[in-house]
Parts: structure tokens; sequence; C-alpha cells
């Protein structure tokens, strides 16, 4: 398994992967408390018309974030095909 | 067993991330015994119910409060800030006995993080899950004994919409108060030197409160924060690894205690992918308030009718019942037709606030937050800010409110800055009576009216100028806050009926009272003005007047037509001179000078000055103006009346359509409302903004309305 990181808004829509970690000490708490847990799975909900801002769906519960604030979530992609 | 029957008062807060049904189970118990008032100090608005609650055979008076929804006990905003200030001080007045955490169970993982940090402050509090009979279909088979054991604290599964499980809480809420049995994470480790500082000025916190308190004081007390950044603390640091524990815990609880993680509803998908698409989610939004927007105006006429209807027959009632005199015209002129001005707005009011808990209660304004975030953050604003504007359509005063969901300060600000500058239902009457100037009644391409158009155009001008004075400020105010969107887009849901209508009496509630009230002292104010006036002048034209109802009385019968007409020209004019030199008409005039770029004359000046109260009364003020003195026989609806006055100088007419424009044009702009410059005052604690407010939005109405009239002349 590659362990290359990427951030949030370079997951294409209905793509998966996995929450690996933050690059925002202030963004990350707030983060946490919403549900983004390292190690969960996610996936790229939708767009909103603009691109910005993102949903995304972690297990079956929706989040939307403007591209700033996916931007300080780092993941790893889980099936690189 | 205990036989007793306990009647002392037990206070339960309901707490709850947004969207969890807190609300509906508050509605379920209180209903129409809940009222709304502030939290001492701050001006979000608390809403308390109490009622008795009996299971078996304790009975207990439950007074019941619902707090502002939330997503952790580190608020974000001034509604969590407050709900967070009654769950965490001891020495706040509202402090529960009890804490209900309410929980969406088809969404238990997300909110059981909130739950931990209820369980860690130590007090009694219980776990509902609310809509279990969802959970149930999804297959969400959640093991709620493994989960008290778990927890250390009662739970209990329920369904507010169904009314299930409802016993079982009831039970709960009298029984004897327990502490939680468990602490949710042990955060010992974190920081111990912050909670050793923490420990010293207050010896009493233990655990991760002291160190939850450490944050906090870092926060708000600057000695605590610099002996705290002596050792290095950081909160945002101190707050991730604490998160970091807790989200641990809840994963492990959820893997024991629940089956398969819960699939969002195929609807919600499907749904969503119309509502939040590129071009379909912009034409449904626009569509949608197209049709709140025809309802009010089309719905609201008929009950808007009768009030009207009712009020004038009820005036004439008791003019005929009560004797003549001071107070009768009082009573019938000052406080019956303030009173009927306030009363009209009832249904517009309901209507619109009908609409907006729909939108908000079947997760729509989620979905329009997400789909207009980038365009508003264009101008300064926020997705969120979207929903204040809206609602500044109905009154300003509940949108500037509603702007607490807003974090950041200055996206608040400017939100709250430029909310005014929507057309709000005040102003309808307003712009209903002067389109009729302005405006020819015509029909273009078969079935829109022209003067539908132009109600129209007047909401679109006040949006357009929101936007672009958000633009200005968005350059004028600094701030180094941090803007952050971060919110849940809830799974869609039928909206609960009890919930919509209670919004509604809410509403009208706070509307009938706090607006009204004032509408009322204006009236009765304005009547005195305009009946009373300085020096001889005044009482002699009295005396004329009196001589000429006389022999308007006398000949009445006479058949004498001509000798009448006579008479009744010599009372108008009378009737005019009376009220230019009553207190109102001086007032008017030293005005007049100010206003005559405008084309105004002084008696629109008076209507301006009692409007700077609140705009509706302008068009009770024309019918004050214009019937005091009046009888029955004359009441002759003010359009009317207004079309054919003429200036007694000149012998123009007064309200041409070039008057008309310009009014309206004022009338979109200017910033007369009492109401709403007290409440800008109260959020943004401090005179500063609204005066701000106040000239900006005068000068914009002066230029404009200038503008408008000499286009037009």
């Amino acid at each position: 398994m590659s362990s290359t990181l990427y951030n949030l808004t370079e997951l294409r829509k209905g793509e998966s992967a996995i929450i690996d970690s933050f690059t925002d000490s202030e963004l990350s708490a707030k983060l946490l408390e919403m549900g983004c847990i390292p190690g969960e799975k996610v996936l790229l909900e939708k767009k909103a018309p603009t691109g910005d801002p993102i949903a995304i769906n972690l297990s079956g519960y929706v989040l939307s974030l403007r591209l700033s604030e996916a931007k300080t979530v780092q993941i790893r992609k889980t099936n690189p095909l | 067993m205990d036989n007793q029957t306990h009647s002392s008062l037990r206070r339960v807060a309901i707490v709850g991330r947004p969207n969890c049904g807190k609300s509906t189970l508050f509605n379920l118990f209180t209903g129409l015994s809940q009222k709304t008032a502030n939290f001492p100090g701050v001006t979000v608005d608390k809403k308390v119910g109490t009622t008795s609650i009996r299971y078996k055979e304790t009975e207990m008076d439950v007074q019941f409060v619902d707090l502002p929804g939330m997503y952790s006990l580190y608020p974000r905003s001034m509604d969590e800030e407050v709900a967070v200030r009654v769950l965490t001080d001891n020495d706040n007045p509202d402090r529960p006995d009890l804490t209900l955490i309410v929980a969406d169970a088809t969404n238990l993982r997300h909110c059981l993080f909130l739950t931990g940090q209820i369980i860690d402050l130590g007090s009694p509090c219980v776990l509902v899950l609310n809509m279990m009979d969802e959970a149930d279909k999804a297959g969400a088979k959640i093991n709620i004994p493994l989960l008290a054991s778990r927890l250390g604290i009662p739970v209990v599964g329920i369904s507010a919409k169904e009314e299930r499980g409802i016993d079982e809480l009831k039970q709960v809420l009298v029984a004897p108060l327990q502490l939680p049995a468990e602490i949710f994470v042990d955060t010992s480790k974190i920081c111990p030197e912050a909670v050793e500082i923490v420990k010293k000025v207050n010896p009493r916190l233990r655990g991760w409160k002291a160190l939850y308190q450490a944050t906090r004081m870092y926060a708000t007390n600057p000695e605590m924060q610099q002996e705290l950044a002596k050792i290095g603390f950081s909160p945002a640091a101190a707050q991730t690894e604490e998160s970091l524990l807790r989200q641990g815990t809840v994963g492990k609880i959820i893997a024991e205690c629940t089956g398969k993680a819960t699939q969002r509803p195929e609807l919600t998908t499907k749904l969503d992918r119309i509502l939040t698409h590129r071009v379909w989610g912009y034409v449904v939004f626009i569509a949608i308030l197209f049709l709140i927007f025809q309802s009010i105006f089309i719905l609201a006429e008929y009950p808007m009718t009768w009030i009207e209807s009712g009020f004038l027959m009820l005036s004439n009632w008791c003019r005929g019942l009560m004797p003549e005199g001071i107070l009768t015209d009082l009573f019938i002129d000052g406080i019956l037709a303030g009173l009927s001005g306030v009363v009209v707005f009832v249904p517009q009011i309901a209507l619109l606030f009908f609409f907006i808990a729909i939108l908000e209660d079947s997760g729509y304004m989620a979905r329009v937050s997400f789909i207009m975030d980038r365009v508003m953050r264009r101008f300064g604003l926020h997705g969120r800010s979207l929903i204040p504007l809206i609602s500044g359509m109905a009154c300003a005063v509940p949108a500037i409110m509603s702007t607490r969901t807003i974090g950041n300060w200055k996206e608040r600000l400017i939100t709250i800055f430029v909310t005014p500058l929507m057309s709000c239902s005040a102003r309808l009457p307003v712009y209903t009576l002067l389109i009729s100037f302005a405006i020819p009644e015509k029909t273009v391409l078969g079935f829109m009216s022209l003067q539908g158009i132009a109600f129209m155009g007047l909401y679109l001008l006040g949006f357009a100028f929101a936007l672009l004075s958000a633009f200005a400020l968005r350059l004028i105010v600094k701030s180094k806050e941090r803007s952050w969107f971060m919110m849940e887009l809830p799974v869609y849901r039928v909206p609960q009926w009890r919930n919509v209508l209670l919004t509604i009496i809410e509403k009208v509630r706070i509307f009938l009272f706090d607006a009204g009230k004032v509408i009322v002292i204006i009236s009765i104010v304005l009547w005195v003005l305009s009946s009373y006036g300085p020096g001889r002048k005044f009482e002699s034209i009295e005396l004329d007047l009196d001589q000429i109802h006389a022999s308007l009385a006398e000949n009445e019968h006479s058949g004498n037509d001509s000798l009448l007409a006579q008479l009744e020209t010599q009372r108008q004019l009378l009737e005019s001179q009376k009220l230019e030199s009553s207190y109102a008409g001086h007032l008017g005039k030293i005005i007049e000078p100010a206003i005559e770029p405008l084309g105004f004359d002084w008696k629109i000046g008076i209507s301006l000055i009692t409007s700077f109260a609140a705009r509706e009364v302008f068009v009770g003020t024309m019918a004050t103006i214009y019937s005091s003195g009046g009888d029955e026989e004359n009441m002759q609806p003010i359009r009317e009346r207004l079309k054919t006055e003429r200036n007694i100088r000149t012998g123009e007419l007064v309200y041409t359509p070039a008057t008309g424009a310009s009014l309206l044009m004022f009338y979109v702009f200017a910033l007369q409302c009492m109401s709403t410059i007290a409440v800008v005052k109260r959020e943004t604690h401090g005179w500063k903004w609204p005066l701000i407010q106040f000239f900006y939005m005068g000068a914009l109405a002066w230029i404009m309305s200038f503008l408008v009239y000499n286009l037009m002349r």
C-alpha cells in the first residue's frame, strides 16, 4: 500500500480514502469534533456547483467543508487502481 | 415502594447537536405552555416550559429549558457559548438538576462525542436516543442496556414522532438523581502542568473539568492566559489530544453496542442530486422563494382584509356606543387604529415563518448554505448569512438574532449590518399603498401585473444593495479571526407539524408584544400631536371647525346640495389648516426643507418622522392625519383621498408618480425601525454599529429618492 499523503481537496467525486492526519492545529480539534477521525474512511459525496464547499461522507454521515478547511485534512488513498 | 408524591421543581436542560430532534422532544413535553425568555445578561432566546410529569406514584413539576444546538462543549458561536455556560458554570442561575442529552439514533456515532463531554462534567445526565423507529428500520441494532452500562448513565430509546418510549423517559425524569457511574475518558496525561495551575485557582475542579477550565480560562482570563502561556500550554493542541481520546472511546463503544453502521437513506441522496445540482439547485431555490412570496401576497390578503374590516366595524360600533369626547377619540383614532395596524401583519408573519420553519426542519436550509456559500463569501458573507437575509424579508429583528449561528465575528457583523436592507414585511403595506400611485395598473405578457413586478423589483433592489454594502464593508472591517464553514448536511425529514405550529405561535407572540407595544404607543403620541397645537391660531381653527360641523349637521337634510358642497370644501380646508398648525404640523414644517428636494411635503414629513419608530406606522399615520376630525361618512379609503389631495397653495397634485417612486426609494433604504436599532445595539454591544448603520442607510435613502424624483419629474 502506498503511503503517499494527499489532502481532501485532491479527492474526486465518488472516490474514497482513509483520513490520516491534520495539518492545522487550530482546525484539527473542530474537525475531530465534527467527526473527521484519523483511521476512518472518507468518501467525497459531492461538490457544490462552484466546486467549493465540498461534502464528504463519513460512514453515512455527511459533512460539508470549504476547500480551505478540507486542505488541512491529510488522507491516504485506499485502492489506487 | 415509595408512595410519596413529590412536588418540588426539577430543572431539566435539553441539549444535543442540531437536527437531533431536541425541539421536538421539548415541544412534546411543554406544548403551548412554553415561553420564550432571555438568558440573563445575553439576548439569546431561552425557551422554557414547566409541566407536571407523572410516572406511576411519582409526580413532579419539571421545568424544561431548550438549549441551542451544539457540537461540543468548546463553543464556536454565541449560541453555543450560552448553552455551554448554562451547563458548566456552577453559579449560573439556569444550571439544571438533570441534563437530557438528545441523540439521533440513526447517527449515534457522532452524537456520543458531546455525550462523553457532558458525562465528564460529572453532573446527573441521561442519554435519550431519539428516532429509534428510523434506526430500527435501518437495522442499527443498538443494545441499549449495554450502552447504558458502558456510559454509566441511564439511556432511553424513544421516538418523539411516534410518541414511543415516552413513559420510560418520564420514569427517568422523575427518578432520584444519580451521578454518572464512570468517566468517559481519562485525560490525566494531557497537560498536567496546566491542570495544576487551574487547581491552584479552583481546588474543587477535578479530572477533565480542570483541563477544560484551563482552555476556557485561557480564552477569557488574561491573567490565566499569561500564566498558562508560561508553561507552553496550547489550548488547540490540548483540545486535539482530548478529542482524539474521546473519538477513540466513542469508536470502541459503537463497535460494542451497535450493529452495522446505518446507511444514508436513498431518498436523501436522490433529493440532493437535484437540490444541490449546478443548475437545478438554483432553479429550485428561486422557485421556492417565488412560491413563498406569491403565497404570502395572495394567501395573506384574505385574513388581512377581514382584520381590517373587523377593526373598522369595531371602531364604528364603539363610536356609536361611547359618549363623544377626547377619550373616545383617543381610544378610536389612537389606540384602535394603532392596534389594527399591528394585528393586520399577523397573517403575513405567520405565513413567512411557516415556510421558514419548514425549510429549516426539512433540512433544506443546510443545502441552501451549501450551494450559496461561495457566492456569499465573495461579498464577505457566509453561506449561513442567507438564512438571516431571507428571514429579514419577514422582520429584521428575529433575522438579526438568528445571525448568532455564524461563528466568525466579521461575517456576522456584516450580515447584521446589511440585513435591514432586505425589504421586511413592515414595508409591505407602505409598498402596497405607494405602488398604486407610482405604477399604473397594467398587465404585461397577459398574466403578470405590472404592480406585482414592481413589488418584486423593490425586493430585489433591497437584496442587491445588501450584497453591495456587504462587499464594501468587507474591505473596511478588519478581522484576524478565521472563518469556517464545517456543517452537517442532515438527512431530509418531513417537518414535524407540531414544531412548525409552535414556531409560528412563538414568532407571532414576540411580534405582537414587542413590536405591538411600540406601535400602539406611537399611535397615541401621534394622535395627541395631530389633535393639539400651540397658540391661538389652533384654537380659533378648532372653533371655526365646530361651527362648520354644526351647520353641516343643520343642513344635512335640507336638500340644498350647493350649500352642503360649499360647507364641505370649507371643512376640508379647515381640517388641513388645523393639521398644519398642530404640533405634528410644526414638526413636519421643520424638516420640510430637508425633504423638499425629494418631492415630499410636510404631511409626508410627519409620516416620515413617525415612521422612524417603525415603518408600518406610515400607513397608519396617513390614515390618522386624514381621519382626525373626520366622521364616518368621510372615511373614504386613504388611497382615494391621497389621489385627490392637492397642495392648498399651488393647487398641484401632491402625490404624483414621481413622489410615489421617490417615497418608495426612501422606504426601501432608510433604517426606520426602532426595534432593529435596539437589536443591533444589543447584538454588537454598543451604539457604534447601529449609528453607522442608521446614517449609512439614511444617506442611501436620501440619494436614491433624490435621483428617482428628479428623473421622473
